[in-house]
């Protein structure tokens, strides 16, 4: 019972993630009838958001210390942030503490920036060409824009930590009456999770209750005659674009502590967040986050030490099982439209 | 090389390679003895081929194999600022001028750690580029595929940063051969320093990469701790593509296990360290006794990567910047004056490899790969780094002192990341050629090629 818990936990973590990627993705395709497979490169884009941001707030001038010697037997040379001579050591330090957070200020616009660019210089020219096209072209985008960031950055990854307040993990096991240490949870995931509820709910309140989303919804639903009531539908497509870009980049922000990120990570997640968007239905918002769960969950149960035991390597595959169970039984996925990817 | 092969075929074959490799004389001594291999040279330079990750996720420390090799070139040539360990090592063959006189020139490979691109990569500079040496790398799978590739080719092949036992166990051939220590070597040096941090009352659960280096140092670090009394008590194996260690880490604690040993490299070892890390297993109490993380193969560059949570994390390494020795400190030195840093233990193990190399046809007289074989077979030396250091005959792995690090808790730049706990005499860490863990090869014989 306690394993089971533990595992849905873990579950709830990646699968929002997943949830987070699955539902940009739906959107852009939902919206502008695009496969973007820079859609991972977007979350990873995110990630370096947060890196970025604290290379800016530690930015340092140095210091020579002659009571130390660095590895040549010279002098050491101290590095001391800027920010300790603006805000003083104490409140300095707090603020890198709190970098990845503060990431979010940060990465909102840049993201939002980096997915107009993309829709009007790229995408927008791919409108009425075959999927295959657009597949290919997004994919060598995300692989352009991905040893971008190896220049940059390097290749290894780079460690974005948690603010302090969010350090070690939280005990369920022992709320719940279980023994101390069968189901403990990192609080910076619980944290990851509420944050990815409540942006999923934001998106959803947008769609749902605002005067944009509904003429966005009306787009997706039939764009032509959307256009012919003399609404002009591109521009809003483009702000979706940019805000699925935001969602993408937020994610890969608030990931940065769970997982150093490095420039191939969006990669890792873009295709099992293409099963997400498959098995949850083409251009189904609430399909997206459901599997995105419901996938995630299922991973984290396959990689429980008796599963493997029983079907070894279970864990590779119960992802793309599941697909194709799914594709058997509903081809339209779990939510899927009539109509979608259809005609 | 002792090998007996008594069946008719075996004895056929044996007796063909002995007869090309003329039983009668040393092989530097034939008159053959510069030509009659594959890629002899002809001209006044000889071309080595530094076949190291250059992408994919390897490929910082593949950069900084490749700085390492530059670096081995201008003192082999004499063209550096100064010459490196040329001043300290045991063997004076080398004059900097060369290689038995020519100019060292240099192609470079990129294996994106993938065995299928660095055999491509190996066998474009054998072929097109005319490479007498191949050497480099910073994965087990790619040196065990570049290995068999320059066994099959004719030329020598100078492993990198490779870890596993297979290298030089199963997977051993008589063209190759390997510096960098390996897994039974990391639990030998291990085992005795866990037991005296940790008592020999602990319960161990591992968590190991799914791949043949991963095998081999669960295999080397279970059996070597249990030897000293820890029980083990799961092993679960992790895909290689893993970046979530989560839902393997969660149950680690319920299994009442009391120590995680993360069989874990590279980006791998990052992920799985910071969750266990997040999951706060540190600062739990589990059997009464503090919980504990261990990481056999400590690699700095990586470590980076994990920030913070190596901190006083025990592990092993080939070699660290830190270290006193004459040998050390001169790479350190050089290297550190030329590009600002100091080097990682995968340069050092590249820099080693490609100075024992030149030395080893210095001392043969010839380029001819069943001469290097010879001159590195059992050769004695010293002053590189790591002590007294045998190159052993009978399976070509080195044999010398092992580093036991731990994550250092105040670090004071960010190099120094690890602090050594302990050097490992190398008497504790020799096995004999026919190990279990070590069975199954075959080294063949040398292979001159053309």
């Amino acid at each position: 019972m306690d394993a089971i818990l533990l595992q849905i936990l873990n579950g709830l973590d990646k699968g929002s993630a997943y949830a987070l990627i699955a539902l940009g993705l739906t959107l852009i395709f939902g919206t502008l009838g695009v496969v973007n497979f820079a859609h991972g490169a977007l979350f990873m884009i995110g990630a370096f958001c947060a890196v970025t941001l604290s290379r800016i707030l530690t930015l340092s001038h140095t210091v020579i210390d002659e009571t130390q010697k660095d590895f040549l037997g010279n002098p050491l040379k101290v590095e001391v942030p800027y920010i300790y001579d603006i805000f003083g050591q104490t409140t300095g330090d707090a603020i890198i503490d709190w970098a990845v957070p503060l990431s979010i200020l940060f990465a909102i616009p840049v993201m939002v920036g980096i997915g107009f660019a993309m829709e009007r210089g790229l995408i927008k020219h791919f409108y009425k060409r075959p999927h295959a096209d657009q597949i290919l072209v997004t994919f060598g985008l995300a692989i352009v824009l991905q040893e971008i960031i190896k220049y940059f950055y390097g290749a290894n990854p780079i460690p974005t930590p948690a603010p302090d307040a969010f350090r070690g993990s939280f005990d369920f096991g022992a709320m719940l009456g279980f023994d101390p240490n069968t189901i403990i949870y990192p609080y910076w995931r619980l944290v990851y999770f509420a944050f990815a509820a409540v942006i999923i709910g934001a998106v959803f309140a947008f769609l749902q209750f605002t005067t944009f989303g509904m003429v966005v919804r009306a787009g997706m639903a039939d764009r032509e005659t959307v256009g012919l009531l003399g609404i002009n539908i591109d521009k809003r497509f483009t702000i979706m674009f940019g805000i699925a870009a935001a969602v993408a980049g937020l994610a890969g922000v608030m990931y940065t502590p769970i997982n150093s990120p490095n420039y191939h990570m969006g990669m890792d997640f873009l295709v099992l967040s293409f099963v997400v968007v498959v098995v949850g239905g083409m251009g189904s918002l609430s399909g997206a986050v459901l599997a995105g769960f419901l996938l995630g969950i299922l991973e984290s149960f396959a990689s429980m030490a008796i599963v493997l035991e029983t079907l070894p390597g279970i864990n590779q595959i119960i992802i793309y099982l599941v697909a194709i169970i799914i594709l058997l039984t509903r081809p339209r996925g779990l939510m899927g439209r009539k109509g979608v990817m259809e005609e | 090389m002792s090998k007996s092969n008594f069946t008719r075929r075996g004895l056929i074959k044996t007796g063909a390679v002995a007869g090309a490799a003329g039983l009668t004389l040393p092989t530097y001594l034939r008159a053959d003895g510069h030509s009659g291999f594959t890629n002899a040279p002809t001209g006044d330079t000889v071309t080595l081929g530094f076949n190291v990750p250059q992408s994919g996720p390897y490929a910082d420390e593949g950069a900084d194999e490749l700085r390492a090799y530059e670096l081995a070139v201008e003192h082999l040539n004499g063209t550096g600022a100064d010459n490196g360990m040329l001043e300290t090592f045991s063997s004076k063959s080398l004059q900097g001028n060369g290689i038995l006189g020519k100019k060292v020139e240099y192609v470079t490979g990129d294996t994106q750690t993938k065995s299928d691109a660095a055999r491509a990569s190996a066998r474009s500079m054998i072929e097109k580029d005319g490479a007498v040496m191949i050497t480099g790398g910073s994965s087990s799978g790619v040196a065990v595929a570049v290995q068999a590739l320059c066994q099959e080719a004719g030329v020598i092949f100078m492993a990198g940063l490779t870890h596993s036992n297979d290298t030089t166990g199963k997977d051993r051939k008589a063209n190759g051969f390997r510096h960098f220590f390996n897994s039974y070597m990391s639990g030998a040096a291990l085992a005795p320093v866990l037991e005296a941090n940790y008592g020999s009352d602990r319960k161990a659960y591992h968590l190991t990469a799914d791949y043949n280096w991963g095998y081999t140092t669960e295999e080397a670090v279970k059996s070597s701790t249990e030897a000293m009394g820890w029980e083990t008590v799961n092993t679960v194996l992790t895909p290689l593509t893993q970046t979530d260690f989560s839902s393997y880490i969660a149950p680690v604690l319920q299994s009442g296990a009391d120590v995680l040993v993360l069989n874990h490299y590279g980006g791998n070892m990052v992920n799985s360290l910071t969750n266990a890390v997040q999951f706060g297993l540190r600062d739990k109490q589990v059997n009464g006794k503090n919980f504990e993380i261990v990481v056999p193969l400590y690699s700095r560059l990586m470590a980076k990567g994990a920030g913070a949570n190596v901190k006083g994390i025990f592990g092993s390494t080939n070699w660290h910047w830190s270290l006193q020795d004459e040998g050390s400190k001169a790479f350190v030195q050089s290297f550190g004056t030329k590009y600002g840093f100091p080097p990682s233990q995968a340069a050092h193990t590249c820099y080693v490899q490609a100075l024992l190399y030149a030395d080893a046809v210095e001392r043969a007289g010839s380029f001819n790969p069943c001469a290097v074989v010879e001159a590195l077979e059992d050769f004695e030396f010293d002053g590189m780094g790591n002590g007294p250091t045998l190159y052993r005959g009978e399976d070509h792995q080195c044999f010398k002192d092992v580093l036991v690090v731990k994550g250092k808790e105040n670090p004071t730049s960010e190099f120094d990341l690890l602090e050594i706990v302990e050097v490992t005499p190398v008497e504790q860490v020799t096995y004999a050629p026919d190990h279990p863990q070590f069975a199954g090869g075959n080294m063949g014989t040398c292979n001159p090629g053309a």
